[in-house]
């Protein structure tokens, strides 16, 4: 177990006279290391002090956020601001650490900053019990720095959006390194994205697809598995029966009567394996979380924000920026550079080509792009030299909703560009140049040059 | 998709019970077993240093619900220690490090007990050692002192317990497990995507009668038969086609993509889709189902292995040599008994089903009569073999960890040789020089980075010269032995991780060291 490759010597007491608070922050913040970049890397009194000046923010006071807001206390900064508007729940304890049973039902923001402000001497928490999408851009301009620990792709696909539209390449100050992690079970990832310049959040969707969704045939009719049985309770039996108003995917009572249903139908086909425990997984999507992964992820987001904010090393961003972690099998990182895509729907201009069948309806072409790994759009608006469909305001809806049912190739031509836009993730704009698959044969050609025989 | 559950009674309608509530995301991972493992250990962390990593390790694991943990430290909270250690306040300060931190640990989670050493003259690390086998496993953290080293290392011997060392300063950390003897894991959880085997090159008897009954007559069939015949049944039939033309299996890639295009062929395509969905992923599944099943390296591995006469005794043994002869006896491992969804009715799927499960059964019953036959296989539970044949193909074998300092030098050649070669290869370079670098500051954290540089040169000659190993012995040398918090608390999280693969038994943890670098936030795992 030892061995005779140490430097001799006993270990050196304490001494407390000499010790400072932040001492071992300072062995990196005031020396220089063989590392650090000469042109960025400064060890006066005012660059230390630099990062007590910076306004982070932490989107996120979950499993992520609590140690995010831990690790910037921790690393010298002074001023963050957390955003979160969830309420603290009993399946959170187990990593959420800020947080305490007297607490559930509390403010996941209000809880976390009051703790961490209450445990660490001098730094300042302002939480904000709300939406992202509440806050306007004057907002998000006043800081240096944001840090994501989301487990919404929406919630992600919003603030990078915001953050690319913020950038104003006349005031250097508008743009806002913007650092995300991510965890499921023993894996996660974090990166590093400086918006308009590297690969973004969109320019990345397709690391993060989308689970493939069951057809409802197969829940309706030949259903094998107890997740069939379950999504059929959850979208078909429910609809049918509407035990109650809503369904409240927390309200035990409501995923119980969910769990009988599915398991009734489980009986009817001889399919074993439906539990409670997996009625709540698949009716919540529920990912598997712990605080040692999240420990890890936060940790490493927080390592490069540091980095960032005092040039203390190099960090990941212009270079590598992206750190993938696995737990599972032993420990494996990779780290690499994802490349920014000139087609990106939010930080590119370029339109990307599209294969699509023009038989479809334009409903059935709007599904598809739920599924797509590069679009996972739920809510698409179509326009092409004119509007296809638009999903608000109301009106318009209902003014183009008729186009639903049309064929692709009665709306628009091969080759044509059309746009898809999708509000709710902020300015996401999808340029599309269409590849028709198949020949079209229009319905009024078929009625007028129709009988060929 | 979803274990086979044997049991056909259904479950009580019940909700979970608060405990199951409050660790749902992590019953998720590692199910009641893990659970119940977790609650039954006890850990030691034996602070030092700076002090933050090892707290932040046991945040990680009191969280989930580790039974018991006792910190050992000889640690008064000073100014300094409030800048690093988010589990100390203000009013920790001229008290006991040990104390403070149970404290304020403990508070996380009240079904833990903490338990506190403040150490000093009259309470050592030895006498701590002294008292019985208490400990499930010992985390130290660096700098320690080399007569306490020697204490842990005999407490770990003589116990069996595992050791786990832990060294974090500045941007660097390692941490180096210490098993004691082999560790064999059953429960590895496999990647969803890993294959399973479904035998479809070598059917049984009943399988290749359902498979027939279905297709007999295929060109017959209804439209929705048809379009609903099972992926595996639908290999089965052209595997029996191709047979009867070739008078062998498709075995080359040639052939298999031939066999690909044959069962493309027998779609139908006269319907208003164009094809049929069955079809398509019967000719997905050709290239991963339709292989002879070769034994990983990892399961030939434990086939190789020689227990010695203790280990020789314990279930997994006693049952991983009746597997291998199930193995040497039939050319392939006990059939897992799952089968992948694919588009099926419910009634033939559900058959389909049964026939894998029944198969299953009958080859846990052949294993389950060799462990009988075994001296001391009359007490092996019934459930360990059936889980030993369901996750066969990818049990696995750490192997414990011996000190060897010969083997450090021709790591040390080797990782370099890699780095001259890195610029081609599009490697990154190697981490081994953090690792020799910190292991250099183990008793003495301020060393220069001359100091640390001298000591490389023991083993690694050419350190002195070598320009990456004097650029990370001054980073070294930078911190001074401090810890940055962010460093400490990834690599505590990552020591959690550890510790709980290894107490669960479920995964499966590094073998043995691993290096993280946090100016390239890299990692490297290493055999030293
Ligand atoms: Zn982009």
């Amino acid at each position: 177990m030892s061995q005779p490759l140490m430097v001799s010597a006993t270990i050196p007491g304490p001494s407390p006279a000499m010790a400072s608070r932040w001492q071992y922050l300072d062995n990196v913040r005031r020396h220089t290391g063989p590392f650090t970049d000469p042109d960025m890397f400064d060890t006066s009194e005012a660059a230390v002090a630099q990062i007590e000046k910076m306004k982070i923010l932490v989107i996120g006071a979950g499993g992520l956020g609590c140690e995010i807001l831990k690790n910037l206390a921790l690393s010298g900064f002074k001023q963050i601001h957390v955003i979160d508007m969830d309420t603290i729940d009993v399946s959170n304890l187990n990593r959420q650490f800020l947080f305490r049973q007297s607490d559930v039902g509390k403010s996941k923001a209000e809880c976390a900053a009051k703790f961490v402000e209450k445990r660490v001497k001098g730094v300042s928490i302002t939480p904000h019990n709300c939406k992202i999408q509440d806050k306007d851009e004057d907002f998000y301009m006043q800081f240096t720095l944001v840090i994501c620990g989301l487990d919404s792709i929406e919630a992600r696909r919003w603030i990078n959006s915001t953050l690319v539209d913020l950038v104003d390449e006349e005031n250097q100050d508008s743009l806002k390194p913007l650092i995300d992690g991510g965890t499921e079970g023993f894996k996660g990832q974090s990166r590093v994205i400086y918006p308009t310049i590297t690969s973004c959040i969109e320019c990345q969707l397709d690391m993060h697809a989308p689970r493939a969704a069951v057809p409802l045939c197969t829940l309706a009719t030949i259903p094998r598995q107890p997740e069939h049985c379950i999504e059929w309770a959850h979208i078909m039996a429910w609809e049918q029966e509407k035990p109650f108003p809503k369904l409240d995917n927390d309200d035990p009572e409501h995923i119980t009567w969910l769990y009988k249903k599915a398991l009734a139908r489980a009986q009817e086909f001889n399919i074993p394996g439906v539990t409670y425990s997996l009625t709540q997984g698949v009716v919540k999507n529920i990912i598997p979380a712990i605080a040692s992964t999240n420990a890890i992820i936060a940790a490493s987001c927080c390592n490069e924000a540091f980095k960032i904010a005092t040039n203390t090393n190099p960090s990941l961003g212009a270079q590598e920026n992206y750190m993938m972690y696995s737990g599972n099998d032993s420990i494996y990182t990779y780290t690499f550079k994802h490349e920014k895509k000139d087609d990106c729907p939010v930080c590119g201009n370029l339109a990307r080509g599209l294969d699509v069948d023009p038989n479809l309806t334009l409903q059935e072409f709007i599904d598809s792009l739920a599924a797509r790994p590069e679009a996972q759009l739920k809510k698409p608006s179509i326009r092409a030299q004119k509007t296809l469909y638009m999903q608000s305001p109301e009106s318009l809806r209902l003014q183009t909703a008729p186009n639903l049912d049309k064929k692709i190739g009665d709306l628009v031509s091969n080759g044509d560009e059309i746009g898809v836009t999708d509000p709710s993730l902020g300015r996401v704009d999808f340029k599309y140049k269409l590849r028709f698959t198949s020949d079209f044969v229009s319905k009024d050609k078929l009625t007028t040059n129709g009988d060929a025989n | 998709m979803t274990e086979v559950i044997t049991d056909p009674t259904p479950p009580i309608l019940h909700g979970p019970s608060d405990k199951e509530k409050k660790y749902d995301r992590q019953l998720r991972l590692w199910a009641a077993s893990g659970q119940q493992a977790l609650e039954d250990a006890h850990i030691l962390l034996l602070n030092s240093g700076s002090g933050a990593v090892g707290v932040e390790t046991l945040k990680n694991l009191v969280l989930p619900g580790i039974g018991q943990f006792t910190i050992a430290d000889a640690g008064v909270v000073t100014e300094a220690d409030l800048g690093v250690n988010f589990f100390l306040d203000e009013d920790s300060l001229g008290n006991s490090r040990a104390e403070c931190c149970v404290k304020l640990l403990q508070e996380l989670n009240p079904d833990v007990k903490g338990h506190w050493l403040p150490l000093q003259e009259t309470l050592t690390v030895q006498k701590v050692l002294k008292n019985d086998a208490k400990y499930t496993l010992i985390i130290y953290t660096y700098p320690i002192e080399e007569t306490d080293l020697d204490f842990v290392q005999e407490y770990s011997i003589k116990h069996k317990v595992p050791v786990i060392s832990v060294h974090s300063s500045g941007f660097y950390s390692y941490f180096r497990t210490y098993l004691p003897g082999n560790f064999p894991i059953v429960d590895t959880h496999p990647d969803s995507t890993a294959t399973t085997d479904l035998r479809l090159l070598t059917p049984w008897e009943e399988l290749s009668k359902f498979s027939s009954e279905l297709t007999g007559d295929i060109d017959n069939l209804s439209a929705h038969e048809h379009g609903h015949l099972p992926y595996l049944v639908i290999l089965l039939h052209f595997l029996e086609k191709w047979k009867a033309e070739h008078r062998s299996l498709p075995s080359t890639y040639k052939e298999k993509t031939a066999f690909r295009s044959l069962v493309t062929a027998g779609a139908r395509t006269d319907n208003p889709e164009g094809g049929e969905e069955n079809f398509d992923e019967a000719a997905a599944a050709v290239l991963k189902t339709i292989s002879a099943p070769t034994l990983s390296s990892s399961v030939k591995a434990v086939f190789d292995y020689e227990p010695n006469e203790l280990e020789a005794k314990s279930n997994f043994w006693i049952i991983a040599s009746a597997v291998k002869q199930f193995y040497e006896k039939h050319k392939q491992l006990p059939l897992p008994g799952s089968v992948p969804d694919m588009k099926a009715q419910s009634t033939v799927y559900v058959r389909l089903q049964n026939i894998y499960k029944k198969k299953a059964r009958q080859d846990v019953a052949e294993v389950l009569s060799t462990v009988r036959a075994h001296p001391g296989g009359k007490d092996v539970d019934e459930t360990e073999v059936e889980s030993f044949c369901k996750n066969a193909a990818f049990i696995k074998l750490i192997h414990g960890s011996e000190a060897n300092p010969e083997s450090i030098k021709t790591l040390t050649k080797s990782e370099a040789e890699n780095d001259a070669n890195a610029e081609m290869t599009m490697m990154p370079l190697s981490l081994l020089p953090i690792y020799l670098s910190l292991h250099a500051t183990s008793h003495m954290s301020t060393a220069s980075s001359s100091d640390i540089l001298a000591t490389i040169d023991q083993v690694y000659p050419d350190a002195s010269t070598t320009p990456r190993y004097v650029e990370i012995s001054q980073e070294v040398a930078r911190a001074k032995g401090g810890e940055l918090h962010n460093i400490s608390a990834l690599t505590g999280g990552m020591v959690a991780q550890e510790v709980i693969k290894i107490i669960t038994k479920q995964y499966i943890p590094i073998d043995n060291t691993c290096i993280f670098d946090g100016i390239t936030s890299r990692t490297q795992v290493l055999r030293i």
